[in-house]
């Protein structure tokens, strides 16, 4: 007797106390706190913020450890809350000229204006396990000395003033600040857009795009002009008051990639940009972010796009790893019904094979016979 | 305040999303109602539930949705399905709104993969959930080709594909999200749903919504909308038949589920269409292997 797999309601809220329990793990093992993961998970925070398209370390903090350390679906979590939030309008754009320094450096040139500052870094370190992590005791404070109040513009500003960058686009305040979150994009996607969809979009896919680049899938010959990382302040344009108000201040980490000239005969040869920008501590993204970004200028630097990672349609429909994650995923929901209709299909295709075989055998068989006979 | 402005549990706003949002996916609903077939980009937006999962449907549900409607979540032709009852239950959180599993007393049902045995009528709406709205994106990737391509309602790569199916099968060797024509114009995805469905979007008196919220687009066919599905003169198109009646209720020319009952090769089928299979065994039918109430009762 056929019993209907019922109970769909029961078995789900059971997962979910079963998922619960499994979060808390061995309760004889003190629980994590997410101020805990704020301040010694900061990188994984950075992550779920970028992804998540959120500034907020609290919430990408509890975010990480509802999610049990699964840092895509920590920031799916972020991206459902943030479709909540109402919208009050766009920041001015962000001086990083301006930033409060934590790390700059530049491979462009040995030193320049302001200096070269490794600041908190994993570059020259021995990836040696530290055992000693795992025992007690604190690691001794860091040497600080008192900030240097030299200016630090930034690289690009220096090669642009003669006139061996090309420009940045011109600022034009009154421009509509696109926002794919608002509306679909359409193809060709303009450059607001493109950096907006990498900035959102999954660092790992990101990465090996602007990997496949380096080895030959679509070069742009790259120098990492400048990698700063630190504080920027934040101001708000309130129509109501009629100038701008200081919201505060968030860390960025920023990537200016100087790659192979072009020119023409209207314009004289220029190294060409490619442009990153990540929320937090996030080098790794920008640089492959601006990689990416240059590769997707080809077309208007008046190179063919012939590799992946110049080709936008490409790139900017698979770099959202909530979208990726979700459909690659739903293939765990049922699809018994579509199974059957090619399971029927299949079953008439293999009978028309199995009668076409034996008719053909039948035939060289009677054929066989007949030779015999004669 | 509006209906669809007051709050439902948890501080969120009524089915989920904010009045802004609705508008603008109600826009995008009346101006795919206004063009039947054609796919209408919209600003989806991220769900609670994953992309793939019905998040399309799920929008398109919580900007038509009313306080006095009644909705109905089927996956597979089942109400009782995990992802049906997650969604069932969602908007029964956000929305407060009554939910059924019997078609007839719905005036919302929103689907994956299948449209009730039960017909439709004038008032009801039928809400699918669309993975990949493009009908010509497996032959053509690139948005930017196909958008052209319906523009100029160039479908000779569908027909040239379909043609190689008879060429090498023998037959069009689809047999779900099998490509219509909608009012003679645009080739539509009726969405993963088996072709055997395809004949019930013929001129319904139901409206039917279509949303793809990955994609971001939203489709639909006003009620009363001739909707063919392709094939050749000398190949027309078939619906999927099956040998035996369903093996609980008794019910012929229904969509049936292969349910495998040992390994031994041992199967039978059944209406994939719970609410159907269930109201005919109440109405007293039934098949080779359910014999009454009373069996049911003590099994």
């Amino acid at each position: 007797m056929y019993v209907a797999v019922k109970g769909g309601e029961a078995a789900i809220d059971n997962a979910h106390a079963w998922l619960a329990d499994r979060r808390r793990g061995d309760r004889a093992v003190a629980e994590i706190a997410p101020d805990q993961i704020r301040e010694q998970l900061t990188l994984a925070v950075d992550r779920v913020m970028n992804e998540g398209s959120l500034y907020d370390r609290d919430l990408a903090a509890l975010a990480i450890k509802q999610s049990r350390g699964d840092l895509i679906e920590a920031a799916f979590l972020v991206r459902a809350y943030r479709t909540t939030l109402p919208r009050f309008g766009a920041t001015e754009p962000l001086d990083t000229g301006a930033m409060a320094v934590a790390r700059r450096i530049s491979a462009t040139y040995k030193d320049l204006p302001g200096g070269q500052i490794l600041g908190p870094t994993f570059d020259y370190t021995h990836r040696l396990i530290d055992f000693a992590l795992a025992a007690d005791g604190e690691p001794p404070r860091a040497p600080t000395a008192p900030a240097d109040a030299a200016a630090m513009p930034r690289v690009t500003d220096l090669l642009a003033g003669e006139g061996l960058l090309e420009a940045d686009s011109p600022y034009d305040p009154e421009a509509p600040v696109g926002d794919l979150t608002r509306e679909p994009v359409t193809y060709p996607a303009a450059r607001d857009l493109r950096l907006q969809q990498l900035a959102r979009g999954d660092e790992g896919f990101l990465l090996a795009l602007a990997y496949s680049s380096q080895r030959g899938f679509g070069s742009t010959h790259p120098f990492a002009g400048e990698i700063r990382m630190g504080e920027v302040e934040l101001e708000f344009d309130c129509a109501d008051l009629g100038f701008a108000v200081p919201l505060g201040s968030i860390t960025v980490t920023e990537c200016q990639m100087v790659n192979q000239f072009a020119g023409s005969a209207d314009a004289a040869p220029a190294f060409t940009r490619g442009y990153g920008l990540a929320f937090g501590h996030a080098e790794r993204k920008v640089m492959a972010m601006a990689l990416v970004d240059r590769a997707l200028r080809t077309q208007e630097l008046g190179g063919e796009v012939v590799a992946p990672v110049q080709d936008q349609e490409f790139v900017l429909s698979h770099a959202d790893n909530i979208q990726a994650t979700g459909f690659v995923e739903h293939l765990k929901l049922p699809h018994y019904v579509d199974f059957q209709a090619e399971l029927g299909l299949v079953r008439k295709l293999r009978a028309e094979w199995t009668a076409r075989r034996e008719a053909r055998d039948a035939a060289a068989d009677t054929l066989a016979d007949r030779e015999a006979a004669e | 305040m509006t209906a669809s402005t007051a709050t439902a549990a948890g501080g969120y706003a009524f089915a989920y999303l904010d009045d802004q949002t609705k508008r603008m996916i109600r826009r995008a609903i009346l101006k795919a109602i206004a063009i039947p077939g054609h796919q209408v980009p919209f600003a989806a937006r991220d769900m609670p539930m994953p992309y793939g999962w019905g998040t399309g449907g799920i929008q398109v549900t919580a900007a038509i949705l009313g306080p006095a409607d009644v909705l109905k979540v089927i996956d597979q032709g089942a109400d009782d399905t995990t992802n049906a009852v997650s969604i069932r239950k969602f908007f029964k959180t956000t929305a407060n709104v009554a939910v059924t599993t019997r078609t007839t007393e719905a005036t919302v049902i929103q689907t994956r993969h299948r449209i009730p045995e039960t017909p439709l009528g004038p008032g009801q709406i039928l809400v699918y959930q669309v993975p990949i709205p493009e009908p010509l994106r497996f032959l053509e990737p690139r948005e930017t080709e196909t958008r052209v391509m319906h523009a100029l309602a160039d479908y000779g790569l569908m027909h040239v594909k379909l043609y190689e199916d008879i060429a090498t099968h023998g037959r069009i060797a689809k047999t779900y999200a099998y490509p219509v024509k909608v009012e003679g114009r645009y080739v539509m995805d009726p969405s993963p749903t088996p072709k055997f469905d395809n004949p019930k979007m013929h001129l319904s008196p139901a409206l039917q919504l279509f949303g793809a919220g990955r994609e971001k687009r939203i489709y639909a066919l006003p009620p009363f909308t001739h909707v063919v599905s392709l094939d050749f003169e000398d190949h027309p198109f078939e619906p999927t038949r099956f040998d035996a009646p369903c093996a609980l209720c008794g019910a012929t020319g229904v969509y049936l589920d292969e349910v495998v009952t040992d390994d031994a090769g041992g199967r039978m089928f059944v209406c994939s269409d719970t609410d159907h299979c269930e109201t005919r065994r109440a109405e007293g039918h039934h098949g080779t292997e359910w014999a009454g109430e009373a069996t049911e009762a003590t099994a």
